[in-house]
C-alpha cells in the first residue's frame, strides 16, 4: 500500500490521520462501501452475531477474572461470591456461561451456512480454514472456561479430555503428565487452564481479523453461489446489511436474553454447583452440548485410541473439505441430489449429538456408530464422487436476473440460459 | 421471511438437542406448584422465612450453609433489626485476640452461618460415616431442584418386600440408590410456626424446599424483574429495526 493515497474526508483532523496511517479509508473501505451481494439472506447475519458474541464473551470474562480466583481451595467460593455478592456478578456470570453455548449455537449455524451455500470452494478456501481454526479455538477455550468454577463436572470433563491423550502410544502419558503439570487434574492444571481461557480469545479475535480479511478479498458468497457481476447485484454495506444484521442480531438477542434471565442453568449440569471432589466420580460425566456430538465419535469407536483419532479427524476433515467438494457449483440450490444429502448430514449431527447425552449401550451405541459411519462417508466418499456424478440444474446468468425479470427464486432455471458449471 | 423460519427453526432444534443432554434414567420426580417457577414467579416470602425455622431448627442440626451470609435473609423480608437478632442467635469463632488466642463471638449479619460440625470428618464421624452435604446450593446442584428437594423430604418410606437397607441407612423413594443415610427428620408438627400455620410434613417441605430455593439464588427475583424488562426492550427495538430494515431495502430490487 504504498502508493499516493487521496483522502477523501472533510474533517481535517480525519483528513491529517488519515493520509498518515489510512485506517479511516480502510474502514471506509471495509464496513461502509464493501459490496455485499443483495440476494443475502438472513444466514448471512450469523457472522456479525458471531462477531458481537466474541466480544460479550470478552467483556464479560475480564469483569469476572477480575473477581475470579484460580485456586483449587478458593476457586468454587470465588464464583459463588460473584454470584452472591459481587453487584450484578449473576449478570456478568450468567451472560457469560449462556454466552458459550450461544456463540456455540450461532457459530453451528455459521458453519452450516457454509456447507449448504458451498461458501467454502474458491476462492474461499483460506477463509473457510481460518473459520475452521476459529471452531478448533472455540472448543479449547469453551472446554478450559468450563473447568474453572471447579464443581464435579469441572474436575471430572477436565480429567477424562486430557486423558484422552493418553491414548497415544509412548508420548502419550508424558503428554498427559505435561499438561496436567503433576500426576492429577489439581491446582497446577486450573491454573493453566485459566491463563489460557484469558489468553485464547484474543487469539481467536485474531483469526477473526484475518477471517475477515480473507473475506473481503473474495467478498460474500450468497445464496445463489454465483459471484457478483457488478454494483447492480451488490449493495453497500452500510446500511443495507448493517441494518438487516442489526435486526437479526436483536431477534438474537431475545432468544439469549430468556436462557440468561429465565433458565440460566438449564444449558448447565447440577452437578456443576458441587464443589470438586477427586475421590467422588458422578454417575455420568456428560461434557457441554456442544461438544455431545464429538463426544458420540469418540465413544462409537470401540478402541480408544481409534475413537480420539476419530474425534479429532470429524474437525480434521472440515480443513480438507475445499478439496474433498468436486463440484465446482456452489449452491445446494443447484445441486438437486446433495441438497438430500446435506440435511441428512444435519439430522445425522442431531442424532450424534443426541446419542452422545445418552450412556455408550445398546442402541444408543449402535446409533452412534451408524452417525459417525455416515459423517465420515458424507466427507469422504459422499461428496467427492457426487461432484463427479450430479447433474447441476442450470445457474443463473447473474445475480440480479433472476430477480428483475420479475421471477422468484424458482423461476431462476426458466429465465437463465442454460450454463456449463461454474 | 422463510430465511427467517429457518434460522429459528435451527435455533429450536439446536436448543432441543441441548435439552438431550438433561434427559436421563432414574426415578421420576413429581412437579410441584411453586408461586417462584415462572417467568413473573417470586419467592413466597412467608413460606421461606418457614422454611428458614425448618432449616434452623431442624437441619441445621447436621448441614452447613457455608456460602451463605447471614444478612442474605434480608431478601426474604428480614428487616435490619431481625438479622442482627438472627445473627445474634450463632457464635462464630474470631481471632486470634492480642493474646493470641481464638474466642467465640456472637455473630453479626456480614458472618455465613456457622457449620454444626468443624470439618468433613468430624461430620462423617457423628454420622454413622455419612456426609450431610452444604445446602448453601443444594436447590441447583440436583436434578430436579426445588421439586427434588420437596420428593425427597417426603419420600421416606418402609422398604417393599424382598428390599433389604443397610444397617443405618434408610429408604427413600426419590434418592439414586434409594439407600440414604439420613433418617426421615420432618414430624408433623416437629416445628411450631410463628404464623400459625399447620405444620404438616408437607407444609414443612414445601417451605424448606422454598428457602433452599432462595438461598441457592438470592438475586432470582431481580433477575427474573430485570429479564422481563429486557425482552420488551428488546422486542420495541426489534420491531423498530425491523421497520428500518423494510423502509431502506423498498427501494432495492432483489
Amino acid at each position: 500500500m504504498a502508493q499516493a493515497h487521496t483522502p477523501k474526508f472533510s474533517n481535517p483532523v480525519v483528513t491529517w490521520i488519515d493520509s498518515r496511517l489510512p485506517i479511516f479509508t480502510m474502514l471506509n473501505h471495509e464496513y461502509n462501501e464493501y459490496p455485499m451481494p443483495k440476494n443475502v439472506n438472513y444466514l448471512w447475519a450469523f457472522g456479525a452475531m458471531a462477531g458481537m458474541m466474541l466480544v460479550i464473551m470478552i467483556a464479560t470474562g475480564l469483569f469476572l477474572a477480575m473477581q475470579y480466583t484460580a485456586n483449587t481451595h478458593m476457586a468454587f467460593e470465588s464464583v459463588e461470591r460473584i454470584m452472591r455478592d459481587v453487584n450484578f456478578g449473576w449478570l456478568l456470570r450468567y451472560v457469560h456461561a449462556n454466552g458459550a453455548s450461544m456463540f456455540f449455537i450461532v457459530v453451528f449455524i455459521h458453519l452450516f451456512r457454509g456447507l449448504y451455500y458451498g461458501s467454502y470452494k474458491a476462492p474461499r478456501e483460506i477463509l473457510w480454514i481460518l473459520g475452521v481454526v476459529i471452531l478448533l479455538l472455540m472448543m479449547a477455550t469453551a472446554f478450559m472456561g468450563y473447568v474453572l468454577p471447579w464443581g464435579q463436572m469441572s474436575f471430572w470433563g477436565a480429567t477424562v479430555i486430557t486423558n484422552l491423550f493418553s491414548a497415544f502410544p509412548i508420548v502419550g502419558d508424558p503428554i498427559v503428565t505435561w499438561l496436567w503439570g503433576g500426576f492429577s487434574v489439581d491446582n497446577p492444571t486450573l491454573n493453566r487452564f485459566f491463563a489460557l481461557h484469558f489468553l485464547l480469545p484474543f487469539v481467536i479475535f485474531a483469526v477473526v481479523i484475518l477471517h475477515v480479511a480473507a473475506l473481503h478479498i473474495s467478498g460474500s458468497n450468497n445464496p445463489l453461489g454465483i459471484d457478483a457481476k457488478g454494483p447492480q447485484d451488490t449493495v453497500p454495506f452500510n446500511p443495507y446489511v448493517t441494518v438487516k444484521d442489526g435486526f437479526a442480531i436483536v431477534v438474537f438477542l431475545i432468544l439469549y436474553a430468556a436462557f440468561v434471565f429465565f433458565a440460566p442453568n438449564y444449558l448447565g449440569h447440577p452437578d456443576n454447583y458441587i464443589p470438586a471432589n477427586p475421590l467422588v466420580t458422578p454417575a455420568h460425566i456428560v461434557p457441554e452440548w456442544y461438544f455431545l456430538p464429538f463426544y458420540a465419535i469418540l465413544r462409537a469407536i470401540p478402541d480408544k485410541l481409534g475413537g480420539v483419532l476419530a474425534m479429532f479427524g470429524a474437525i480434521a476433515v472440515l480443513f480438507v473439505l475445499p478439496w474433498l467438494d468436486t463440484s465446482r457449483v456452489r449452491s445446494c440450490k443447484f445441486r438437486p441430489i446433495y441438497r438430500q444429502f446435506f440435511w441428512v448430514l444435519v439430522l445425522c449431527v442431531l442424532v450424534l449429538g443426541y446419542a452422545g447425552a445418552q450412556p455408550a449401550e445398546g442402541a444408543w451405541l449402535l446409533i452412534a456408530r451408524i452417525g459417525t459411519f455416515y459423517y465420515f462417508f458424507h466427507f469422504l466418499v459422499l461428496l467427492p464422487v457426487l461432484g463427479k456424478m450430479e447433474r447441476p440444474l442450470p445457474l443463473p446468468v447473474s445475480i440480479s436476473e433472476p430477480v428483475l425479470k420479475g421471477g422468484g427464486r424458482v423461476a431462476a432455471g426458466a429465465h437463465a440460459k442454460p450454463m456449463e458449471k461454474a | 421471511m422463510r430465511a427467517l423460519k429457518t434460522v429459528l427453526l435451527s435455533a429450536a432444534v439446536a436448543l432441543g438437542l441441548a435439552g438431550a443432554a438433561h434427559a436421563s434414567e432414574g426415578v421420576h420426580i413429581p412437579t410441584q406448584d411453586w408461586p417462584h417457577s415462572g417467568i413473573f414467579g417470586t419467592i413466597d416470602q412467608a413460606s421461606a422465612q418457614r422454611g428458614f425455622q425448618v432449616y434452623k431448627e431442624v437441619c441445621a442440626a447436621c448441614h452447613s450453609m457455608k456460602l451463605v451470609p447471614i444478612r442474605t435473609l434480608s431478601g426474604i423480608g428480614y428487616n435490619e433489626e431481625q438479622l442482627k437478632a438472627i445473627a445474634a442467635g450463632y457464635e462464630v469463632q474470631a481471632g486470634p485476640n492480642d493474646a493470641g488466642e481464638m474466642f467465640m463471638r456472637p455473630a453479626i449479619p456480614a458472618d455465613r452461618f456457622p457449620s454444626p460440625f468443624a470439618n468433613d470428618q468430624a461430620a462423617r464421624a457423628s454420622n454413622n460415616g455419612a456426609l450431610p452435604p452444604d445446602l448453601s446450593l443444594m436447590a441447583k446442584a440436583r436434578k430436579g431442584g426445588e421439586d427434588y428437594l420437596y420428593a425427597f423430604l417426603t419420600g421416606f418410606r418402609e422398604p417393599p418386600d424382598g428390599v433389604t437397607v443397610m444397617d443405618g441407612m434408610y429408604y427413600n423413594e426419590y434418592f439414586p440408590g434409594h439407600q440414604v443415610g439420613m433418617p426421615n427428620i420432618l414430624n408433623p408438627d416437629g416445628v411450631t410456626f410463628a404464623d400459625g400455620t399447620k405444620a404438616t410434613v408437607e407444609q414443612q417441605a414445601h417451605d424448606v424446599a422454598t428457602f433452599l430455593t432462595f438461598v441457592a439464588e438470592p438475586h432470582m427475583d431481580a433477575r427474573k424483574q430485570m429479564g422481563v424488562k429486557v425482552i420488551l426492550f428488546l422486542i420495541v427495538l426489534a420491531g423498530l429495526m425491523y421497520a428500518t430494515k423494510r423502509q431502506l431495502w423498498s427501494s432495492v430490487k432483489h
